[in-house]
Order: structure tokens, then C-alpha cells, then sequence
């Protein structure tokens, strides 16, 4: 499952992250990461059983750690199924079927936004912020 | 031989005996029965695009204010429409940007919007006269309360469009949408098999006067669209139709990122199978179109192409260059074509719309010319200073300071000790240093990541690149990475005549 990990400005320079994963023995895969001087975000897949171990453990060293449960929203009424989205996604998120219906597969989803600036109907955006 | 008229075949669509299929129905139906067999079997193909048609707007008669007006500026939800025909008609574009909003709103929207129904602000000036006294106005209007509103695209349905990558290794923000470094991605447009032109590629039915689907009303064919280029198989159509009839599903703005708006149109042309030429023609699919993948990373008018491709690969998901599978995006709506070409070929068989003979044709085999320019084009080895001070990256801040002082260049290339540039320091970096008491190397202080220029580079087109890094100076470098000049804003301020 994928789960976003929030990082203030006091603790950005804290390993918080590796320790974590020490402490816990749970597999973290990074797939999203960007720190500016206020905050820290990251984006990773962690398994689900193993969720709470780690929410626990991070949480304990000062993060702030969400489920992202709907990664990306898709606005079906703007949405013209043109499939511009396809090719700037590195994780496949999108397909056409058969019928040229667009496929969103969230589950896939890293949060990286490059759809959104694509999308040309705005109908893409990042969910689960904050 | 099969022979019909548009008489034959209008007086089946009034019997309701008419066999219309879309034009991907009649792929198959020319392999099964032979073009011969198909046109007796088949009396009208339908075709159908949706995609980005940014040359495309609205005519709009207001009707006249009281006291009455004659504007001469006016603005339609903060997006300028033009006006220099008489008191208070004004055409409306698709790609011009709302002053306020920029890129987030146009003349794609006002369109939008007022076929959604909602109230659209208009804002009109004047210098007054004595038979339009009026100065200003404001008013909220709809589409209800226009007078006419035509739509009127001035270039719509290209036969095909190329397909654009980018080598370059920044991404590229586009008409053709995002364009990711390195060969990342392939966007391109058109309907392939269901494209209006490329069923018809000698415009044997096609012209002024051909009655169409254009956003989900009866439209026309004005005739050929601007830069209509047929001889190269880019043929174009200047279409019109009433905006009243038309529909959000088939008429939508569109915002790309880094570019600005556009109006996604839907249009469908009717052919007519008069004989099995036109059969044979209405065959093509999606293999039968080629296009070129061009590199939109080279900022010419000329980009080069990498490739030729079908739209049969383009649809595939992805292409190769270079050995290279590259993933593909259309930008316009294969769904919405579709859907387009099924609503056509409805309204015909249920004798809602009647095929019809252009009153003349769009014109084959011309192209469309380039700009001529009159004012010589500027390159950057026309404008450099060639009297380059440069400085060696083992020399001290102290020298560095001291060249600035003596020569008066702000910007001082630094070269390795085989003369190639090394990085570039300014008389900012020298304070930067002296004021953190940073008394070191050159190259300590330098900046290295250089933005440069080469000599035979338009200089309009390095006054964007300088923009978008935010440098004053670029040292201009040979195949060698030899600094062989230097390039500032003040030069190209001086080149437009004001300074920036």
C-alpha cells in the first residue's frame, strides 16, 4: 500500500527514515521524495500487514505518516479519454481497453503530477494532500 | 462500374433506404466485397476527429446598446475579442488568454461557457461619435441574448499532424502537450482511419458548401482551411456553424501547460460512395496514414524528423527510435471520433441530414509557404562581443576582482588550462565571496553549471533561453567548448531598440 510520510523542518536532517526501517525490519520502497527548507514529503509502498509497525515507528520519531488511499482523482465529466496521460506516466497508471475507455489503475499510482500538467481537460489532480 | 448521384442517394435517405457505415466499418467491408461491390453495397461513410484545434472561434452579434456604441476594445470575461468590424459584432478566439487568469482561462472557455448556458461579462470601450455616443459598457450576457453566433475556425480537421518528441534534457511544455527529456514520450494527433480528409484524399466530395457535423449541429465547409498544404497530404477546412445548436459533449476548452488554451473541436464529414473510388478511398485505416515524429527540442520552424510513422504504430502504445520502445499519447479522442462518426451516420440513416455536393472543391496540390521576412534574422555571432576576457579557474578571487575592474565585463567565462569553458563568475559571486571573508580560487567561487550560446544560434531564440535561466550573459562557445565570445541582455536590448 502506498502511504505518504510527512517531515517538519526540525527533524528534515534526522535519519528518521533508516531508523525506522532498522528498528522495524520493514521493507520501505521510496518512490516519491522531495525536501525543501519547510518540509519534508515522501511518497512509498510499504506492505499492508506491516503497516502499523511502521506508522508506530515513524510516527514515535516526529512524522506524520497518511494512507494514501486515493492517490490521484480523476474527473470522469472533464475527462475526454484522449489518453494524453498514457505516455508521461512512469508507472503505467493509465490505459485504454478495447473500446478506448480509459483504465486508471490508483493503486499504481506515485503521486508524481506529471499527468496533471499534461492533462489538457484538468482533469487530473493529486489527492490526499495535506 | 458504379455510378450514383447525390440525388440517388439523398432520396434513399429520405426513403430510409440509405446503408450508411463510419469510415472504420468500411475498412472491412472494401476487404470483403472489393471496392466495386462496396460501393454498390454503401451509400454514405462517415468520418469523425475530436481533438486540439486552436485555430477556431466564435462571430457574436451583441445587438445595439442603448445609447448605442461602437466598440473598439472589448473583452469577454477578461478575455479580448476583436471588434474592428462596425458597432457590435466581435470575433472571439480560442487560444486568446484571459488578462487576468493568463493561461488558466481563453477564449476556449468564453466558448464553453456559453454554450454551457452560463452569463458571460462583456466589457466594451470607445472613443464615441456623434451616431455612437456611448463610451463604455458593461453587461452580463448568455447565448440566448446574442443575436448570432456563429462559429467560425479558420483552420480545423488537419488530414494528419506530426507527431512530436523532444531530445533535448528539459522537458518541453507544448501544444503537443508534455514532452519529457531524452526521447521520454511520442504525443500526436489525428484520427487516423476516421480522419474527414485522409477518407477523402482528393477531395472528390470535400469543399465549400459540404454540409458537416461541427459540435454536434449541421455544419458547412466554408472551403480550404488556412495553410492548407495538400500536396504534402496536410490538407486543412475553414468550417462554420450555429453555436446555439452545438453541445458541451463535442466543443471543449483545453489548457496545456506552458502554451495556453485551446477548443477541442468535433467534427465528422460525411462522403458520399458515388463510385468505387471513393470506396476505395473511404478503405483506409489506421496503417494507410503516415505521419512524422518531429523533434519539437530543436526551436525552429524546420524540426527534423526523426521518423516516419503509421497511426496504426502510434496507437500501439509506443514506437521505436533510436532502438528505443517510446511510450505514445494521443492527444485527441479516438472515443470521441468514434462516437462522432456513429451520431453522423444516426442522423442520416434516421433522414435527419442530407448529404450534399461542394460548390467547389478544396484545391489539390499546393502548399503552404513560410514567412517571407524582411528584416535580416539576427544570429548570435551578428551581435557577440568577440573581445572575450576570460579567466583561468586557478586564478584568485583578488585577479578576478581586478579583470572586472579593468575591463568593465560583468561576466567573466572561466576556461581549464586547454582553454574549454570551465564555469563562469561574476562581479556577484566575487562580493558573495568577499562578503563570507572567502578569499580562495576562482573555481571555488564559480558557478559551473554554464548556460551557453553557439554562434550560429537566432538570437531570438538564445533571448529565451537567458529568459528562462534568469543570466544577463552567455559565453559563446564553438564545437570545441572554446569560448569564442560573449553574448548579454544589453546586446540583444540594444538589437530591439529599448533596453530591458
Amino acid at each position: 500500500m502506498k502511504i505518504k510520510i510527512n517531515i517538519s523542518s526540525d527533524i528534515i536532517t534526522k535519519p528518521i527514515m533508516a531508523e525506522a526501517i532498522l528498528e522495524t525490519g520493514v521493507l520501505l520502497n521510496i518512490s516519491q521524495a522531495h525536501f525543501d527548507r519547510s518540509r519534508g514529503e515522501v511518497v512509498a509502498d510499504v506492505l499492508e500487514d506491516k503497516f502499523e509497525m511502521m506508522c508506530e515507528s515513524l510516527t514515535s520519531k516526529g512524522a506524520v505518516v497518511k494512507k494514501l488511499d486515493t492517490p490521484i482523482n480523476w474527473d470522469e465529466n472533464e475527462c475526454v479519454e484522449c489518453g494524453a496521460c498514457l505516455s508521461v506516466c512512469p508507472t503505467k497508471v493509465f490505459s485504454l481497453d478495447d473500446e478506448f475507455n480509459l483504465q486508471v489503475d490508483e493503486t499504481k499510482c506515485i503521486q508524481c503530477g506529471t499527468c496533471v500538467a499534461m492533462c489538457p481537460h484538468n482533469a487530473l489532480s493529486l489527492g490526499n494532500n495535506g | 462500374m458504379v455510378k450514383k448521384t447525390i440525388h440517388e442517394i439523398n432520396g434513399r435517405i429520405k426513403d430510409g433506404s440509405v446503408n450508411v457505415v463510419t469510415a472504420e466499418e468500411m475498412v472491412h467491408i472494401v476487404d470483403e466485397l472489393g471496392a466495386d461491390g462496396a460501393a454498390k453495397e454503401v451509400d454514405v461513410v462517415t468520418t469523425g476527429t475530436f481533438g486540439a484545434m486552436c485555430s477556431s472561434g466564435v462571430w457574436l452579434n451583441f445587438g445595439h446598446s442603448e445609447p448605442p456604441i461602437k466598440m473598439q476594445k472589448i473583452f469577454l470575461n477578461d478575455v479580448e475579442a476583436y471588434t474592428g468590424v462596425a458597432a457590435v459584432d466581435a470575433f472571439i478566439g480560442a487560444t486568446q488568454l484571459s488578462e487576468s487568469l493568463e493561461m488558466e482561462y481563453g477564449g476556449a472557455h468564453v466558448i464553453e461557457d456559453l454554450i454551457r448556458g452560463k452569463s458571460v461579462h462583456l466589457h466594451a470601450t470607445s472613443h464615441g461619435t456623434d451616431c455612437y455616443p456611448r463610451k463604455v459598457l458593461d453587461t452580463n450576457l448568455t447565448l440566448e441574448d446574442m443575436n448570432q453566433a456563429v462559429m467560425m475556425n479558420p483552420r480545423n480537421a488537419y488530414q494528419k499532424y506530426n507527431a512530436a518528441t523532444n531530445s533535448t534534457k528539459n522537458t518541453l511544455y507544448t501544444y503537443m502537450g508534455t514532452l519529457l527529456p531524452s526521447l521520454g514520450n511520442v504525443t500526436y494527433s489525428g484520427a487516423g482511419v476516421l480522419s474527414p480528409l485522409s477518407n477523402d484524399p482528393d477531395y472528390t466530395t470535400i469543399g465549400t458548401g459540404t454540409r458537416i457535423f461541427l459540435g454536434g449541429a449541421q455544419g458547412y465547409i466554408v472551403g480550404e482551411g488556412t495553410q492548407h498544404s495538400s500536396g504534402g497530404g496536410f490538407g486543412t477546412l475553414m468550417v462554420q456553424g450555429d453555436l446555439k445548436q452545438m453541445s458541451s459533449d463535442y466543443i471543449r476548452a483545453a489548457n496545456f501547460t506552458g502554451y495556453g488554451t485551446s477548443l477541442y473541436v468535433g467534427m465528422g464529414v460525411p462522403i458520399p460512395v458515388l463510385n468505387e473510388q471513393i470506396a476505395q478511398a473511404t478503405a483506409v485505416s489506421d496503417a494507410g496514414v503516415t505521419t512524422n515524429v518531429l523533434d519539437y527540442g530543436i526551436p525552429s520552424r524546420d524540426r527534423p524528423a526523426l521518423r516516419q510513422v503509421t497511426y496504426e504504430e502510434l496507437r500501439s502504445g509506443s514506437v521505436e527510435i533510436d532502438g528505443n520502445d517510446v511510450p505514445t499519447s494521443s492527444l485527441s479522442s479516438f472515443k470521441k471520433s468514434r462516437a462522432i462518426a456513429k451520431e453522423l451516420k444516426n442522423w442520416i440513416s434516421k433522414g435527419d441530414f442530407f448529404v450534399s455536393m461542394p460548390v467547389e472543391k478544396v484545391p489539390k496540390g499546393i502548399s503552404a509557404k513560410p514567412m517571407k521576412q524582411t528584416e535580416g534574422i539576427a544570429l548570435v555571432s551578428d551581435i557577440m562581443a568577440v573581445s572575450v576576457v576570460t579567466i583561468g579557474k586557478d586564478a584568485s578571487v583578488y585577479d578576478a576582482a581586478r579583470t572586472i575592474m579593468d575591463t568593465a565585463f560583468n561576466h567573466l567565462p572561466v576556461i581549464n588550462g586547454d582553454n574549454t569553458l570551465a564555469g563562469i563568475v561574476t562581479a556577484w559571486d566575487i562580493s558573495k565571496a568577499v562578503s563570507k571573508n572567502k578569499f580562495d580560487l576562482v573555481e571555488d567561487i564559480m558557478t559551473r553549471k554554464v548556460i551557453t550560446a553557439n554562434s550560429d544560434e537566432n538570437v531570438a531564440v538564445i533571448a529565451r533561453r537567458m529568459d528562462q535561466n534568469s543570466v544577463s550573459a552567455m559565453p559563446v562557445i564553438d564545437k570545441n567548448k572554446q569560448v569564442i565570445g560573449i553574448i548579454t541582455s544589453d546586446d540583444i536590448s540594444k538589437l530591439y531598440g529599448r533596453r530591458s
